[in-house]
């Protein structure tokens, strides 16, 4: 028995997206009930209707007590939370749908608010009680063992992994830009996304570096704002407004020995260089009853450039190692190559939502109403992560199995 | 490799550091003050394991004896850091984060910062020495040079 099909995302909901920090006066408890009730209002149901919430990454202060009290759910029969960071993204609509699957709610809100004024998390490693601590997550004796190289920022780490991957493969700077400046180019056709001017190669080489070989394009945003989705049976969500999203699979998790891995950087040499996807993309094609082939748009977690193309290796749209030439290739352009990614801009054009934005345009692709739509489009892959272990996925569908 | 004015690598700025050992991480750390780098293996299967923890992730035993290493390893990966993320650092770019692989310890890799050379020069593969760096009384952290330097 597996979760497939047994679920379906019908309702996404958005606060509008902000730099870093120009969301204040709002509060992200407040943006985060924006968004749900967004949500809701565009599946056509109510806070009524809710009785379960399936989080990640601290979503709601890893509390969901007075979330429930505020806004009025009449009871809460599911309350659950993916352990670490944005390597949930995706995943947490699976934790929903699992829910769901197994009769333990019914219709079930994942959401992410976020509000980096107070906080920073491009120097979210930086140690407590010294200089950036204000950013900080709290000190642990294994962050001792990466901290004092100057390691503070997880941009900083995952260069370290991109680096690994350049001697290992050949992979070059000329591809992460490719990713950069076809992303943005998805973004600059959306009214919603925060950079909208052109990205031109000589830019993309003359920006400064920022952490070699990640230069500013290679970076994700940082930003204030809110995404909701809404996830209800199957049966009940051929009922509702839009056409409904199956959670054909989902996965999380990974190689224990992944383990803390940007934190750590003593992940096995074979996986060293990898988004730590493998085994969770394994679990999502077996789930599914499918691969790489059948998916028509891919939401691929970009918090950094390199780690687009890591993923394409890991989930099998190409050979490992052989993720630069993919898209050098134009398979990741839309509406031109073969597998267009990142539609809404990314994390690294639109907005950062810690991966929730993904998710959204998942929805919106399999819906046929996305912005840049993918013509036809009927299945649509998320990721959240490369991350500490979870990293997750997400496959939804037009149609059931 | 660096696009900017400096070329050669700095260290990151002291004050920055702070350590905070638990019962399984003292005994590297009081090590390192007395500038001995000491690497627990596992006793009952002779796996070693950095950081050093509570249990053996190959055989689940706890028990460890703790090995002198010489600190002679290669650069397994790096980054330079140019852009000071924190105002703090701003004295301190280019500074040189590098994932040191030590031999003879099935893997295990110590991180620190890679100082006194040109940054054009760093390279993966790249054979290193490890240099103690006292921050402050009782805290002192494993940074790296190139060997013979």
């Amino acid at each position: 028995m597996t979760l497939r099909d047994k679920a379906a995302i019908v309702g996404v909901g958005a606060t509008p997206y902000y730099k870093r920090g120009r969301s204040l006066p709002q509060t992200p408890f407040e943006m985060a009930g924006k968004a749900m009730l967004a949500a809701l209002a565009d599946a056509g149901l109510s806070v009524t209707d809710v009785d379960g919430l399936a989080l990640y990454s601290f979503g709601l202060g890893g509390d969901t007590s007075l979330f429930a009290q505020v806004m009025g759910i009449p009871e809460v029969r599911f309350t659950a939370m993916l352990t670490g960071g944005g390597g949930g993204a995706a995943g947490s609509v699976g934790l929903g749908a699992a829910a769901i699957a197994s009769g333990m709610a019914t219709c079930v809100v994942s959401l992410m608010s976020l509000q980096q004024a107070a906080s920073r998390f491009g120097a979210s490693y930086a140690p407590k009680g010294k200089p950036g601590a204000q950013y900080s997550a709290p000190p642990s004796p294994e962050g001792n063992f990466i901290q004092p190289a100057g390691l503070v920022g997880p941009g900083q780490m995952f260069a370290v992994l991109a680096q690994r991957h350049m001697y290992r493969y050949g992979t070059k700077r000329e591809h992460f830009a490719e990713v950069a400046i076809s992303t943005r180019e998805n973004a600059r056709r959306r009214e919603t996304a925060i950079m909208r001017d052109e990205l031109t190669l000589d830019a993309y080489f003359d920006a400064r570096m920022i952490a070699d070989p990640l230069c500013l394009y290679d970076f994700c945003l940082e930003c204030d704002g809110a995404v909701a989705v809404v996830t209800t049976t199957a049966e009940r969500a051929k009922d509702l407004r839009h056409p409904p999203a199956f959670v054909r699979a989902s996965a999380n998790g990974g190689n224990g020995r992944w383990g803390q891995a940007i934190t750590w950087m003593g992940m096995p040499d074979e996986e060293f260089a990898s988004s730590g996807h493998r085994p969770v993309a394994k679990r999502l094609w077996d789930m599914a009853g499918t691969g790489p082939g059948d998916v028509d748009v891919a939401l691929l977690y970009d918090h950094f450039s390199p780690m687009v193309i890591l993923q394409l290796e890991d989930y099998g749209f190409c050979g490992i190692g052989e993720g630069g030439d993919f898209v050098a290739d134009g398979n990741i352009r839309w509406p031109t190559g073969a597998l267009p990614v990142n539609t809404h801009g990314g994390n690294l054009s639109e907005a950062y939502i810690i991966g929730m934005t993904h998710v959204k345009e998942a929805v919106e692709q399999v819906r046929g109403t996305a912005v840049n739509q993918v013509e036809g489009a009927k299945v649509a892959l998320v990721t959240g992560g490369p991350a500490s272990l979870p990293v997750s996925s997400l496959l939804v569908a037009s149609e059931p199995a | 490799m660096s696009d900017g004015p400096a070329t050669h690598a700095k260290l990151p700025p002291a004050e920055l550091i702070g350590l905070t050992p638990d019962v399984f991480t003292k005994p590297f750390w009081d090590a390192a003050v007395e500038h001995r780098l000491v690497i627990p293996r596992c006793t009952t299967c002779a796996t070693f394991r950095l950081p050093p923890s509570a249990f053996c992730w190959s055989c689940s035993a706890q028990e460890v004896e703790w090995v002198e290493h010489d600190g002679r390893g290669t650069v397994y990966s790096f980054t330079v850091i140019h852009h000071p993320v924190l105002p703090e650092l701003a004295d301190s770019v280019p500074y040189v984060p590098a994932v040191v692989e030590l031999p003879g310890t099935n893997g295990c890799r110590l991180v620190g910062a890679l100082g006194d050379v040109a940054l054009a020069e760093v390279h993966i593969g790249m054979d290193v020495e490890l240099v103690w760096r006292a921050v402050r009384d009782g805290e002192t952290v494993p940074t790296f040079r190139p060997s013979g330097s």
